[in-house]
């Protein structure tokens, strides 16, 4: 077998040698070197910020970061960032899980019945092609003012990604892993679970990627236009008082948010696609 | 011993870009019962096209193709295929892979563990059952190929230039393995080679294709005994005697090849 042991050699084998310590060392360094480097970044912001409120420009425009911070903290301790924060999340988070449950589903109906796809076609490209914040006063006059007309809004925005995402993926589906599977005695069920969702998640997971920050957009805008909670409605109403303040505090908890979420994605994306390399 | 394959008067054509390409005309064979049959011919002359169509994959423009008495209409699940390019599931780890078949065929767990890692030592990859296909040599992962087709033990191997990527002391040793599985098992095996010595070592029959379209040109029966020493039979007369015949049938037919 010198022919095995030459290619297990070549690739390392599964020794872990003293170049392995020594690769996973020089990674270490880096990682930390670039976590002091982010934390200088957003220190060196602050400060600009601090120097510019009131000396080079209006507080009225920039308010400052001390007060955003007090307001923040005020938020936190009355309860009105969690009792409107969690309105925001919870209507985010079930126009995404709708959004994505529906836009998976018909991806792969659609990728796998390819004359559906195109009688479909034109129509679901003049759909795409509307701004779907444009939906949001209709949605506001179906579901009225409250949560659900925001869900429907956000659902709308992650569904079509979704679904464009996933029908994509399903069509980009090597055949040839297809009846592979088939022959080696797999059922539909396996091939879809074996080869076309695993095929396709690539497609997806970009799709989850740029369609939650626009799940939170599509919650927040529906908050903006009408509602009495949410921290849309927190910035809209700040915005009415001219409590500048607010207004950035508003901003700054929905970067946050937007994120937490986005690298919660970025580890679940490592770990699916692990394969690739 | 009866027929396992049967080709009749088999055609295949492709159209693609307004262009009608004959792959494979007026096809005929019977493979045995347990016979290992070789494919050589010169590249493009409809083998791996054969193949997609005993496998199902294709389906025949004439003629007809029957596999253990039944004729062949899509997909078929009674034969074990390796094709010609990789077809080993990027997304499933080495061992994720030989298994799959397995579970398919309604295997426990802990039998398919233990046969995986059988099936595993037996291709020389132990210790890469947790790699990714991605992480592997091009050889490597016909090996895993190779391994998953054995495992389930289909009572058909169609096999596609299985052992055309691997390095020259290395396709004798998976020969060597091949030919001792073939001979306890007794599998019908249908062996896609360009190499006409590996061709000669492993069949009993040796099928010569002509360029294209492609035809069967000749037949050739190895009188070789079944009990084989790929490391040597390459020196007994009868080898150099089909060697030779063989040679001069698919000679003029690479030439043609490769004066078009
Ligand atoms: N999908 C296809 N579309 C068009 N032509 C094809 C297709 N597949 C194979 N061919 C043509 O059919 C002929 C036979 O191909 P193939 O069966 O792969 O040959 P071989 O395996 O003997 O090298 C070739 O000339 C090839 O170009
Ligand atoms: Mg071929």
């Amino acid at each position: 077998m010198s022919g095995a042991a030459d290619e297990a050699a070549a690739i390392g084998g599964p020794a872990r040698t003293a170049r392995v310590a020594a690769a996973e060392q020089a990674a270490g360094r880096r990682r930390w070197a670039i976590i002091v480097l982010r934390v200088l970044v957003g220190v060196g912001f602050i400060w600009l910020w601090h120097h510019a409120s009131g000396n080079w420009v209006d507080t009225m425009l920039i308010s400052s970061p001390e007060a955003v911070g007090l307001r923040l903290w005020h938020w936190t301790l009355d309860g009105t960032l969690w009792s409107n924060l969690s309105v925001t999340l919870y209507a985010t988070a079930w126009g995404f899980a709708i959004g994505c449950v529906i836009g998976f589903s018909l991806g792969l109906l659609f990728g796998r019945y390819t004359l559906v796809a195109e009688v479909f076609d034109p129509y679901i490209t003049a759909i795409y092609s509307i701004p779907k914040i444009a939906l949001a006063p209709l949605f506001i006059i179906w579901f009225g003012i409250g949560i659900e007309s925001k869900v429907a809004v956000s659902a709308a925005i992650v569904f079509f990604v979704i679904f464009l995402n996933t029908y994509t993926g399903v069509r980009e589906v090597n055949p040839l892993y297809v009846n592979v599977t088939r022959i080696m005695g797999g059922s539909e069920a396996d091939v879809l679970r074996h080869v076309i969702v695993p095929s396709a998640a690539s497609w997806v997971i970009t799709g989850l990627k740029v369609s939650v920050p626009y799940a939170l957009v599509g919650t927040v805008i529906g908050e903006f236009m009408s509602s009495n909670r949410g921290i849309g409605f927190l910035i809209n109403q700040a915005t009415g008082l001219f409590n500048i303040a607010s207004v950035y505090a508003g901003i700054i908890v929905l970067a946050v948010v937007g994120a937490v979420i986005n690298t919660a994605l970025k580890h679940i994306e490592a770990h699916v696609l692990r394969w690739q390399r | 011993m009866t027929a396992s394959i049967a080709i009749s008067a088999v055609r295949k054509s492709y159209v693609s870009r307004g262009r009608e390409i004959l792959a494979l005309d007026r096809v005929d064979l019977d493979i045995a019962e347990g016979e290992f049959v070789a494919f050589v011919g010169p590249s493009g002359c409809g083998k791996s096209t054969l193949m997609n169509m005993i496998a199902g994959i294709l389906s025949t423009e004439e003629g007809r193709i029957t596999h253990e008495g039944k004729p062949v209409n899509g997909i078929n699940r009674n034969v074990g295929y390796m094709t010609q390019q990789d077809a080993v599931l990027p997304w499933r780890t080495v061992a994720e892979n030989v298994a799959l078949p397995l579970r398919f065929h309604g295997m426990g767990a802990a039998a398919r563990a233990a046969r995986v890692t059988e099936m595993l030592a037996a291709v020389g990859l132990e210790g890469f059952g947790r790699s990714f296909p991605a992480e592997l040599s091009g050889g490597m992962r016909k090996r895993v190929a190779l391994a998953q087709l054995l495992a389930y033990e289909p009572r058909t191997l169609l096999m596609d230039e299985p052992f055309g990527a691997l390095d020259a002391q290395l396709k004798l040793v998976m020969q060597e393995q091949l030919l001792a599985i073939w001979r306890a098992r007794r599998q019908t095996v249908v062996f896609v080679t360009h190499d006409l010595a590996e061709a000669v070592t492993l069949a009993q029959r040796v099928v010569v294709f002509s360029g294209r379209p492609g035809r069967i040109k000749q037949i050739e029966t190895v009188a070789l005994p079944e009990e084989r020493d790929v490391f040597r039979v390459r020196f007994l007369p009868e080898f150099e005697v089909a060697y030779t015949r063989l040679w001069e049938a698919l000679a003029p037919e690479i030439q043609r090849g490769a004066a078009a």
